[in-house]
């Protein structure tokens, strides 16, 4: 029987336009949009859709014209699925059949979706998610269909990988925009992993990367990666974030080099990069593994503009009292805009964001359930060759009105 | 008489809004009601079962009185008549 596509109805939508920038915000107890103007002072929310369920992985999807958002809910009851809405959230359409599940023979079982990430542009209908127990997903059918990536199910080391706190997830997946082939990924616990041929075949790429859990803390893999980020116009260069430790790399993981230059602690799980500048990154410290909070009660982001030499608090409009905050790997995020828009959102269920750049903070919004994953992204222009004909439809629907009013004033 | 599911309220979206489903196959077993039911209704048995086969963790499934976890499991008979209940656990945070 085909899988039939149930169209749940939400609360409502979120009203946006061309140009708005667009927050997907999930968190332990379901999906919140929020929108706004390209300043970035105000911001509507709507939500929380899957209502109960968890939403580790979020995406918006503007290739090829689409203006769809994907969401992984993922109950504790039914399980975790993939779901999307082509209109901000008024509907959204949950495959009666989950598109996302191991086969068989992999006597695997889905426990969640951590990462959902849309190709390149040069690949419209290619989509990538990320999953626990530490899988890659790929569909080449804009995600009708989906199939487990052989090539690192199959890896020698994942008997190896062990589970962290949150699972053994798969929560990384960088494609890098110059090389079509080349791929990384990263796992916790299992570290770094890249393919330099589309997938088919994975190598470790954790030199220089501390395991100080290990006996041995410098192993070919196993490192605890919390995040890393990769910057699309310099793609050799990323910035990760360890359970302890910050480093760099400038040759596409190849080799990293530490980085924890001026940091109150380099454990912490978030990371953002800057759209335009390679050399600018974010991150949120935490005290340690054992306390897993902003070092002496104050929330600071911190933020390099040399690659890593330094790092400068950034605290305008932050709490720097009493605020022991957690931010978890999938809660940062930045947006595209000039200046850069940079968020994040805490387990206590607080939305901050800052229009330019980190200088200034604001509170977005408080009172949400635990927050596990911010995205950014702005809702794409119309190619002018939709916009023309927006226009005369425009037209068309204005003319009724245009002679209502001449009449009116007659 | 037939063997009849009772579908809890979040699974309703999967079972055209009923809350029950009555089989008309005469299964042995639950799993054979399980297997029967995704005919009818796939996106009830995915949300019951793991791709591996196994009842998810947090989904109870009673016959009659009995938690099949406290039976046979899967294996667990199906008396002529019966009504399969599934439930969410006592659980979530």
């Amino acid at each position: 029987m085909p899988a039939k596509k149930l169209k749940t109805p939400a609360a409502s939508g979120l009203s946006v336009r061309e140009g708005d920038a667009l927050l997907l915000v999930g968190t332990m107890k379901g999906l919140f949009l929020f929108g706004s103007r390209p300043g970035r002072r105000r911001w509507s929310m709507a939500g929380p859709f899957f209502p109960g369920s968890s939403v580790y992985g979020a995406a918006f999807d503007s290739r090829a014209g689409r203006k769809r958002i994907w969401a992984a809910p993922s109950s504790m009851h039914w399980g975790a699925e993939l779901a999307w809405s082509d209109d901000f959230g008024r509907t959204w359409e949950r495959p009666e059949v989950p598109l996302v599940r191991f086969p068989e023979s992999s006597g695997a079982a889905l426990k969640n979706i951590w990462q959902i990430v849309p190709g390149r542009a040069s690949e419209p209908d290619t989509l990538y998610c990320g999953v626990e127990p530490s899988g890659l997903f790929e569909s080449r059918d804009g995600g009708k269909t989906w199939n487990l990536n052989q090539g690192l199910w199959g890896h020698p080391h994942r008997e190896k990988w062990q589970p962290g706190g949150g699972g053994l997830t798969l929560h990384t997946i960088l494609l890098d925009p110059s090389d079509e082939g080349r791929i990384t990924i990263a796992i916790s616990t299992g570290g770094v992993y890249r393919s330099d041929d589309g997938g088919r075949t994975w190598r470790p790429r954790n030199r220089g990367v501390r395991a100080e859990y290990f006996p041995d803390p410098n192993p070919e893999f196993g490192q605890c990666v919390h995040k890393v980020v990769q910057h699309r116009a310099k793609p050799g260069r990323l910035f990760l974030q360890n359970h302890w430790g910050l480093y760099r790399s400038d040759d596409g993981g190849d080799t990293w080099t530490d980085i924890a230059n001026g940091v109150p602690s380099d454990f912490g799980f978030c990371m953002g990069i800057h759209p335009k500048d390679p050399d600018t990154a974010y991150i949120v410290p935490l005290h340690s593994d054992m306390f897993r909070c902003t070092p002496d009660g104050k929330l600071r982001v911190y933020r390099t503009r040399d690659a890593g030499k330094s790092w400068q608090p950034l605290t305008r409009g932050l709490p720097q009292k009493n605020a022991l905050e957690t931010v978890i790997r999938d809660a940062m995020a930045v947006d595209s805009l000039d200046p850069a828009g940079i968020y994040f959102g805490t387990r206590s269920g607080k939305l901050y964001g800052s229009a330019d750049e980190g200088r200034d903070w604001a509170l977005l919004q408080e009172g949400l359930p635990p927050i596990v994953c911010v995205k950014a992204a702005v809702v794409a222009k119309r190619p002018a060759s939709q916009k023309a004909g927006n226009v005369r439809g425009r037209r068309r629907a204005a003319a009724p009105r245009a002679r209502a009013r001449r009449k009116r004033a007659a | 008489m037939a063997v009849r599911f009772l579908v809890p309220g979040p699974l309703r979206p999967f079972s055209g809004g009923e809350s029950s489903v009555a089989l008309s196959a005469s299964p042995a077993t639950v799993g054979d009601a399980l297997a029967a039911l995704r005919a009818i209704h796939p996106g009830l048995t995915e949300r019951v079962l793991t791709e591996t086969g196994d009842v998810r963790p947090h989904v109870n499934v009673f016959v009659a009185e009995t938690n099949i976890r406290d039976a046979a499991g899967l294996a667990t008979r199906v008396p002529d008549g019966s009504e399969i209940a599934i439930l969410p656990a006592v659980s979530g945070g």
